[in-house]
């Protein structure tokens, strides 16, 4: 079947099988390996990506369900070359170890303070609650992602 | 993990998709897919037609008509979450909601997808029991409307034919002081529930008039609470009462021992949330 999705911007054209994934399209059939395949069973979210804006799991999702939508994935977070708020805020304030859980947790944060500029602890942490991290012990993924609503709101009072 | 190839199908309208059901050979309806591609990806299920019906339109509203709530089959679990109509008019779904799956399922998965799978360890099973909630079921020639203790039939087992679809769910909303009250036990964020009970009273001058209790994840299907509901209609809104309709509801599950804990274990938490369920619930209704 044929499908057009946009993926980070641009409209990407595959003829694939219903039965693909959209994890799969997105790796295998796109390139696009910052998506991630952890547990495979809609557990890990080291697989979210953004449909239409909002974070999903894309291990459990057809690629075909994504025609005619928008994805954007990890590698959409960089602009003209900048760092995206939320990937400056990660390196910054050391939200991640191993970096496996990270492409999920970045494009959450996105998500979230894209829709709550100042968020609470706990407001994060619900946030995150379908992603897994096994290195950090979540702390400075907390705090990374509080950064970068702080930075962003920084950059949009100064603009 | 890939599933089985099956024939994908994406009607534009009720109609398509009603005539897709009716002439399909082993069709399985594609909803939010949160509980049925991870069954087709492990291949418990291997339909060889799949009819997304992601792309209907009118599926997916959250109406108020008064008398209660109507939610569109492909309504999202977050969607109830966050309605501004849902929180006003029923404190079972609003605090059912944020408790299902995790927040990225909760984006995707949908209501009327999670009835129709029927997993005894689903929530809104239970909710819908406990709120005295029907569904419509459609077919091209007509549709009916059936409660919610007629439509759940068994382990994974709806009152649903082939050529039907769940189109929506009615839940009734009571006109005098009402509230209600979801209680969850789960070992983290989106692993099933170990235990679930929905709670709603419907409050009259005092005493407590019309009370639901449903059951998740102690049985083979969502159990509806048929003798503790019973035990709480007039009575006194007290301790002993909350405690008599905690045992009666534990007296009616029948959880199993699994990796969630001791089958002891689940039936003591089933007369444990009953009993705070119900002081909430309560609480709620005179809030």
């Amino acid at each position: 079947m044929q499908i057009t999705v946009t993926v980070n911007g641009s409209e990407r054209t595959a003829d694939v099988e219903p039965r693909l994934l959209l994890v799969h399209l997105l790796r295998e059939v796109l390139g696009l390996t910052g998506t991630h395949v952890g547990c495979d069973t809609t557990s890990c979210g080291a697989c979210t990506a953004l449909l239409d804006g909002t974070p999903i799991k894309s291990c459990t999702m057809f690629a075909v369900q994504a025609d005619g939508r928008e994805v954007t994935t990890v590698e959409g977070l960089l602009q003209d070359g900048q760092l995206h708020p939320v990937q400056a805020a990660f390196k910054e304030a050391h939200g991640l170890q191993c970096g496996f859980c990270t492409p999920g947790m970045m494009l959450v944060g996105k998500a979230l303070i894209e829709q709550n500029p100042s968020p609470s602890d706990e407001d994060v942490r619900w946030a995150i609650s379908g992603n897994i991290c096994r290195c950090t012990g979540y702390m400075n993924i907390v705090k990374a992602i509080q950064l970068a609503a702080e930075t962003q709101a920084g950059a949009s009072t100064t603009a | 993990m890939l599933p089985s190839r099956f024939e994908y199908h994406r009607p534009a309208t009720l109609d398509e998709a009603l005539q897709a059901l009716a002439s399909l050979e082993d069709a399985k309806v594609l909803a939010g897919g949160q509980s049925l591609i991870p069954v087709m990806k492990l291949r418990f299920a291997a339909p060889a037609n799949l009819v997304d019906i992601n792309l209907i339109p009118g599926l997916d509203g959250i109406e108020d008509d008064g008398g209660g709530l109507r939610l569109g089959a492909l309504v999202r679990h977050n969607q109830i979450a966050v309605s501004s109509t849902v929180a006003a008019r029923s404190s079972l779904l609003a605090s059912a909601a944020p408790q299902i799956a995790d927040p990225l399922v909760r984006n995707l998965g949908s209501v009327g997808g999670s009835l129709a799978h029927a997993d005894p360890a689903g929530d809104w099973g239970s909710v819908m029991l406990a709120a005295g909630a029907s569904v419509v079921l459609r077919r091209s020639s007509g549709e009916r409307e059936v409660a919610m203790r007629e439509f759940l039939v068994d382990i994974f087992t709806t009152a649903l034919e082939p050529d039907e679809l769940l189109t929506a769910v009615k839940v009734p909303v009571p006109g005098g002081k009402s509230g209600g009250a979801y209680l969850k036990l789960e070992r983290k964020v989106g692993d099933f529930a170990t235990v679930g009970v929905a709670v709603q009273v419907e409050m009259s001058d005092g005493t407590i008039g019309r009370a639901g209790i449903g059951l998740t994840g102690v049985g083979t299907k969502n159990i509806e609470a048929v003798d503790a509901q019973g035990s709480l209609a007039g009575a006194e809104p007290t301790e002993e009462a909350f405690a008599e309709a905690g045992r009666l509801a534990a007296a009616a599950s029948s959880p199993v021992s699994d990796v969630r804990g001791s089958a002891e274990y689940k039936r003591h938490m089933v007369e444990v949330f009953v009993r705070r369920g119900l002081a909430r619930a309560i609480e709620s209704a005179r809030a």
